[in-house]
């Protein structure tokens, strides 16, 4: 696959770009239901709880990704499992997205305000259909705007899955690089895939936060 | 499972992991100032420019901003080389980093700039101050203020941020990472450690941009 750029490593790209697409899928959704888990943990009446999923959100964003995924990935071939490099940048991913879309949901579950608890108690509601009827719908409401823009930090930063040897979008890249020697126009075209994967988001994210705010 | 944990390597590379954690301090340091005060620039042309610089900036934030660090720093690294400009691994790294923290930036204190409001900037201009005057004297030092906590946030991320660098061959905190597990054959201790250097450099981070708030925005104090 040596020469010139041609179809054949375009061909190439696209497939690295729907691998991107796998992994992103795979940390949004496990990281969507972690991030439930961390959320109410975080917002939980018992205090232990409340600490460790502080504790949880602190480290992992105190850490960078890029070592996420190096701890996951020879974590766990010592474990003795040897999977592939997908699955060690997947597991990172979750943990990674967890701990931001926890934040996330916990900022729009406390951005209801307390009144509306209050309100609901005060027609007789139990706790959890004030939750169910009165508090969770107006939270989810905030949340879909921030959490679709995460979704953009997603899908570029499963481009670090690349570097624990995942070939994905950016790995691709690199390998029809090393084959063209072309990296202006190589990486030009893979930044140029991202962009069109992320802008879209991006743009959908801002529409739906000015909805939500009548300007 | 049979794996015995093994950080008996800690001290004899102790010294090295340290360097690490000063060079990626430094990177990160060089990449804050830089973005920050090409990012305010942006902001400024953004909100305030002729439309042709409005244009300019919102095209620049767009791409930057939709698009992986890594990838940023694979153009510029090795795309300028293939266009007959060599630099080095670190200046290179730098320089994406610059270029992708003045696109977050932009965005921050775009919203600040905005908050501020257009009554300021009149009221500037009926005291005689020039526009560049009004700009810098009144409308940014609240801007600034309003967006700080942001603003330090972003800070964080990009030293986080910076350990991609290593595949470039910037020997910060990750690539001797890199160099002392193929040393030692012991990459989980390493990364584990190197993680928890990270972690303890981010709560420093925080820290100390907490106290620069306080510093650079005296008056809130004061009145406080």
């Amino acid at each position: 696959m040596t020469g010139e750029f041609n179809l054949f490593h375009a061909g190439y790209l696209l497939q690295g770009a729907v691998w991107t697409l796998l992994l992103a899928v795979i940390a949004i959704l496990g990281g969507g239901v972690l991030g439930l888990v961390v959320a109410i943990g975080r917002v939980a009446r018992p205090w232990p709880v409340r600490l460790l999923a502080g504790a949880y959100v602190q480290v992992i964003q105190g850490t960078p990704l890029l070592i996420l995924m190096f701890i996951a990935f020879f974590g766990l071939s010592i474990l003795g499992i040897t999977l592939p490099a997908l699955v060690a940048a997947g597991v990172a991913l979750v943990l990674y997205s967890a701990a931001f879309l926890g934040e996330i949901w916990r900022g729009c579950f406390q951005a209801v305000p307390q009144a509306q608890h209050e309100a609901g108690a005060a027609l007789g509601l139990r706790p959890f259909s004030i939750l169910r009827l009165i508090v969770l719908p107006q939270a989810v409401r905030i949340a879909v705007p921030p959490t679709v823009g995460f979704l953009v930090q997603v899908v570029k930063n499963t481009s670090i899955a690349s570097i624990v040897g995942f070939t994905e979008l950016a790995r691709a890249g690199q390998i029809v690089n090393n084959a063209t020697f072309q990296p202006f126009l190589c990486f030009t075209i893979v930044a140029g895939i991202y962009f069109l994967l992320c802008y879209p988001l991006s743009c959908w994210a801002r529409a739906l936060e000015r909805r939500l705010v009548p300007a | 499972m049979s794996y015995r944990f093994d950080f008996s390597f800690v001290p004899q590379y102790w010294h090295l992991f340290l360097e690490g954690a000063q060079t990626t301090l430094l990177i990160s340091l060089a990449a804050t100032l830089g973005g920050f005060a090409l990012g305010t620039l942006c902001a400024v042309a953004r909100t305030r420019g002729p439309r042709w610089s409005r244009r300019l900036v919102t095209a620049y934030v767009e791409v930057f901003r939709n698009t992986p660090l890594l990838v940023q720093i694979f153009l510029v690294f090795f795309g300028l080389a293939s266009l007959g400009l060599r630099i080095d691994a670190t200046t290179a790294a730098i320089a994406a980093l610059i270029i992708n923290m003045a696109a977050y930036t932009s965005e921050i204190v775009r919203a600040g700039i905005e908050a501020t409001g257009t009554g300021q900037m009149e009221a500037a201009s009926a005291l005689g101050l020039r526009p560049a005057q009004a700009m810098a004297l009144i409308v940014l030092p609240p801007a600034l203020e309003r967006v700080w906590p942001a603003l330090a946030s972003q800070f964080v991320l990009l030293m986080l941020a910076s350990s991609v660098t290593s595949t470039i061959s910037v020997e910060e905190l990750t690539g001797i990472a890199n160099r002392v597990q193929s040393d030692t054959f012991r990459p989980f201790e390493v990364f584990s450690i190197v993680g928890g250097i990270y972690l303890v450099l981010s709560f420093l981070l925080r820290g100390a941009l907490w106290l620069a708030g306080r510093l650079l925005f005296p008056w809130r104090w004061q009145a406080a």
